[in-house]
Formats: structure tokens, sequence, C-alpha cells
């Protein structure tokens, strides 16, 4: 096998996960923001000097793949272990990889405060809009209209009420530095969402504060859409709501 | 040397002195100063305290710095430490070393301690000082037998316990070699094939699935070795005894004290307290009651260690209840029942 990069060609899965094979769904997102993460902290030299801080959700099952030393947490609590773990491991890249369900509903308080804070981590939210592992059940996020397991009928304002973009909620506080969101539906979009995360991670390293990421992400199975239509109703429907950018960079926000 | 500390602050200047370098809290009476003291003095031993949101995050935040190796506590009062029964489960699972303070209203937290309110099968380590001096030691014993076992240690106080100034020497115990924390996520693990992992959830690095089966038998293994290697008790005056009084933690002073003054005056009581009150000493206590004509449990609460002392004795002996409910208006704990004179007059009652 030949080697370029970070990535091992011919198979293509990142030199720091320890095996190619998962358990999650043909067609998910959530591997392949994995491996952005993996790819980076091999190219940024960190795998001696990292930490993941994992919730509960389908991603939890990529875990024991993950060639890094990591602290699984609760469902919602992992900007709390993170918080923890970078005070006394300060010089160590800290990352939290959080669901919707898990980040925006469960843990929404240790989010914000951990942003707060200024907490020198970096969240990375998979937002797909709805819980997957459970099989497709409305999350804070869950856009206006998306049909989930206990929205059959779509997700109606009067009833369920509206979705919370988490990014535009966490960009105006003090400690956050660097916020953004991204898209993993097509090449081009997750290629935008390796740089917003490297920049997230260049932000903690130099010290700025918080930094949160989210990729919005498939749903394969969880969604009403089949799985080759799901790249295009992530751009269209959920990409239409939540919006994908930067929307604060070295501690500014955009536009200000 | 020996000075005059209050309760809170020996605490933290144990925990200190014992390696603690992480503390998180949320205030809370009577726990407040013990946040208070760690946030005055964490910094200066190159530590952080944070003032967390809620006790769910307080303790999430010393599971993380737990989780890297370092020692870490956090704490609240019972209501606080309700919100933490999601965590303490988990903690246990993950095998981290972490300790716990409920410096509690009263002793009506007895079952919350003993038996927890979060899921599955899971012990703490409960250490229950009767006073400041105790505490200080336990404090520090209790960061060691959590690093020894890999399992949470919570260490039981009360009102009293948290504002009653004593005569203390707070310096550095040596409780003997721990292996090294080679399980430890500090960061540096990544790369080589073997990483470390701190979860609760029965997974293995490089392999899919979970086997909780095998993990949770082998914690049942773990806590059947604490049972029987950790229980620990203080008795007295049992030898010859007609009564024996049990009780533990603050109100066991005035138990104590009671049950000397009764006893130079010729009453034939013997006085027991749990110092584990997780592992519960049972056989000790067993041995202890063999002659006893009863037993009398004084505790600040509607009875509840009165069922681990009936487990203990299995209906060998009659066994009374001699405390209750006792607190002040606004629900502290500080009730009348402490105070020598009632406790004794309880105990004369039970004698009869």
């Amino acid at each position: 096998m030949s080697e370029v990069g970070a990535v091992r060609t011919g198979t293509f899965w990142p030199r720091l996960q320890l095996s190619p094979d998962h358990d999650l769904c043909p067609g998910c997102g959530e591997p392949l923001v994995l491996r952005l993460i993996l790819e980076l902290i091999e190219e940024l030299g960190l795998a001696e000097r990292a930490i993941g801080v994992v919730g509960i959700g389908c991603y939890t099952a990529l875990a024991p793949l993950i060639d890094l030393d990591l602290i699984q947490a609760l469902h919602g609590r992992a900007p709390s272990l993170a918080t923890g773990a970078k005070r006394m491991r300060p010089d160590a890249l800290l990352f939290t990889l959080q669901g919707d369900g898990d980040m925006v509903n469960e843990g929404l308080q240790e989010v914000i405060h951990t942003a707060a804070r200024g907490e020198r981590v970096t969240c990375i939210l998979l937002n797909n809009g709805v819980f997957g592992e459970t099989g497709g059940h409305m999350t804070a996020t869950t856009v206006l209209g998306q049909r989930t397991k206990n929205t059959l009928e779509g997700r109606d304002a009067a009833r369920h009420g509206h979705p919370i973009r988490l990014c535009e909620l966490i960009a105006p506080l003090g400690g956050a530095a660097y916020v953004a969101r991204g898209s993993v539906h097509d090449a081009a979009a997750v290629s935008k969402t390796r740089r917003l995360l490297r920049r997230a991670f260049e932000s903690q390293l130099a010290g700025e504060g918080f930094s949160l990421v989210e990729v919005l992400t498939m749903c394969p199975t969880g969604w009403f859409v089949p799985t080759k239509e799901g790249p295009g109703y992530l751009d269209e429907v959920l990409g239409a709501v939540h919006g994908v950018g930067e929307l604060k960079r070295d501690g500014k926000l955009a536009g200000a | 040397m020996r000075r005059l500390v209050e309760g809170s602050e020996a605490l933290a200047e144990a925990a200190i002195a014992a390696g603690c370098r992480f503390f998180a809290g949320y205030p809370m009476t009577p726990f407040t100063e013990l946040l208070e003291s760690f946030a005055a003095k964490l910094p200066a031993a190159g530590g952080a305290c944070i003032n967390a949101e809620s006790e769910l995050e307080a303790i999430g935040m010393a599971w993380g710095a737990a989780a890297t190796g370092a020692r870490a506590a956090t704490g609240s009062t019972g209501q606080g430490l309700a919100l933490m029964q999601e965590s303490l489960p988990e903690l246990v699972r993950a095998e981290l070393p972490l300790v716990v303070f409920n410096l509690a209203r009263g002793q009506g937290d007895y079952f919350q301690a003993t038996r927890g309110g979060g899921h599955g099968d899971y012990r703490l380590i409960v250490l229950a000082p009767i006073d400041v001096a105790e505490a200080v030691a336990l404090t520090q014993e209790a960061f060691h037998l959590a690093d020894r076992w890999r399992n949470p240690v919570l260490v039981l106080g009360d009102y009293l316990l948290a504002h009653t100034a004593e005569a203390v020497e707070v310096r550095a115990l040596d409780f003997g070699p721990l292996p090294a924390k080679s399980w430890a996520a500090d960061g540096s693990g990544g790369g080589r094939g073997r990483p470390r992992h701190v979860s609760s959830l029965g997974t293995t690095p490089g392999a899919k699935g979970i086997d909780p089966e095998r993990a949770w038998r082998a914690l049942q293994a773990k806590h059947e070795h604490i049972a029987a290697e950790e229980a620990r008790c203080e008795a007295e005056g049992v030898a010859d005894a007609e009564l024996l009084v049990v009780a533990f933690g603050s109100l066991a002073r005035f138990a104590r004290h009671a049950a000397r003054e009764l006893r130079a005056e010729g009453a034939r009581v013997g006085f027991f307290r749990p110092i584990t009150l997780w592992p519960f000493p049972s056989q000790a206590l067993a041995t202890a009651a063999a002659g006893v004509r009863r037993v009398a449990v004084l505790e600040q609460n509607a009875g509840q260690m009165i069922d681990d002392v009936r487990l203990a004795l299995l209906g060998s002996v009659p066994v009374v209840g001699i405390g209750g409910i006792s607190t002040d208006p606004s629900g502290f704990g500080i009730g009348s029942l402490l105070d020598p004179d009632t406790v004794r007059g309880r105990i004369g009652g039970a004698l009869r």
C-alpha cells in the first residue's frame, strides 16, 4: 500500500484511523467529517498532543477507530469534559465530536457556557437535523417542514417550535474566537469544511479562545429522503436554513 | 503545627496536600465555603478551580480533568449531588478516580450516598468523617483509594463538618505507592496504534462494537474485592455491652460522647461507628453486636442506615431507631437532635 500525505491511497482512510471498517450507514456524512479531523491532526503533527471528547450518537461507534487519546462523554456533556481536560493539559489540542441532539438539545447549556468562558477547545457539531441513532427523530435543529419520525407531516412552528441556529447563538459571545458552519454535500463543500476545521484548530492553538465548527451532514436512514438524494436535500433544505460560512474569525464577527 | 481552621478550608487544604489540582463546583449551602476555599487556594498550587454553570457541568469538568490523569474533585450539597447522579455511574464504569464531596443538610442523603440515584450496577466508596481532624486524613485517603481502585470516592459530611473550626494540622500523608496511570488520556497516546480511550461503554480501541457484559462483570468483581478489603469502623466499649449505639458522621460525635458519659456512670453502653458507609462494615458490626440485648441506631433522618444495620445483623438482635428528622427552619440540618443531652436522653431511653 502506498501512502500520499495523510491518507493511504487505494483504501483511502486516514493514518490515525485504526480500521476502515465502521458501522455507520452508507451515505452518512459523519465518517467524512471524522476523516477530515484525523487528516488535519496528522497534518498539524498533533497525534501525540491531542485529546478528543466524543458525545453520544451514531458517531460514537466511530470512536473506537480513532488512534488518538479519547474521553467518552455522556450525551450533551462533552464541552464540560473538554474544559476539565484542557485545564489540566493546556498544550493539547482538545476537540469534541457531537451531534445536534447531543450539542443543541441535551447539551446546549454546556456549549454556551464553554464558549462564554472562552475555553480553548474546539467543539465540532455534526448537524443532520435528526436524532439519527434513535431512527430519525426531531432535534432542536430540525428545519421547518422537515419530516422526522415524530413530526411525520413535517416540523410545524405552531406545534413543534422553531429550529435553533447554533452558530448564530454562539458567535456573539465574547469568549468565542472562531465560529463557522460547513457542509459535506459535495466535494467542494468537504474541501471548504476542511479549511474551516483547520482554522478552528489553529485558533485554539494560538490561544484565541473557544472555537465551534458546525458541519451539516446527511442522514440516509433517518430522513424520509432516498440515499442518493440526501446530499441535494442537505444543501437545498438544511443548508438554506442554517447557511454555511464563517460567522466569526479572529474574534471578530463577519461583516463587523 | 496545628491551627484553628474551619472544616471547609481544612478539606480544601487536605485535598491540595493530597495532590488535587482540579476542582469545579456551584455554590450551595453548606458546601459553598468549600468552593470558596478551592477557588482561593488551588491557583497558587498550580491547579484550576472553575465556577461551573451547574452541578451537571461541575462533575463533567472534574471527569475530564480526572481522565487526563490529574487528581480532581468536585462536590455540592445533596440537592446538587442529585444532579451529579447522571455522571457518577458512568465514572464508575469508566473506572475513573474522582473525589466527590457532599456537605449535606443533615443525614438524609445516606441512601443517595450508598445506593445512589444513577443507573445500572455501580458502587461508590463512601467515607463519613466524624470531625475535622478525621476529615483531613480521610480526604487525603479518598484520593489514594480513588486511584488505587479506579473508582469515585464520596466524602460525606454536613453543615457541622463544613463550618466547625477545629485545631488541626494539614500535612501530606503517605498511603504507599500506586501504579502509574498508564490508562490516562493525557493526549500523548495517539498515532502508534495504542491510544488510551477512557470510556464507560465497554469499547476496545480498534474493535467494532461494545461488550458491556464483560465490562460490567469485571466491575462487579472489583466491587466485591473493595467490599472485602475496605470496610472500616470505630468501636468502643462493645465487649460487655448490653446496648450498642450505632451512628455515623457528625452525629456519631454526640453519640460517642454520650456513650462514654453513660459508661462512666456504670451503664453497659457500647459505641459503633461505620467510617465507610460503603462498604458497610457488616462483619465488624455483627461481631460487636454478638452479645448485646439491643442495638440502637442514631441517625438524623427518617431511618436509612438502619436498613444496613438490620442487614448486617439478620434478625439476631432487636434493632431500634432512636434518631429522626431534625432540622432548623432553613432545612440546613442544624436540628435539636444535635445536642449532647438530647442524644444522651435517647440512648438512656433505649437502655431501659
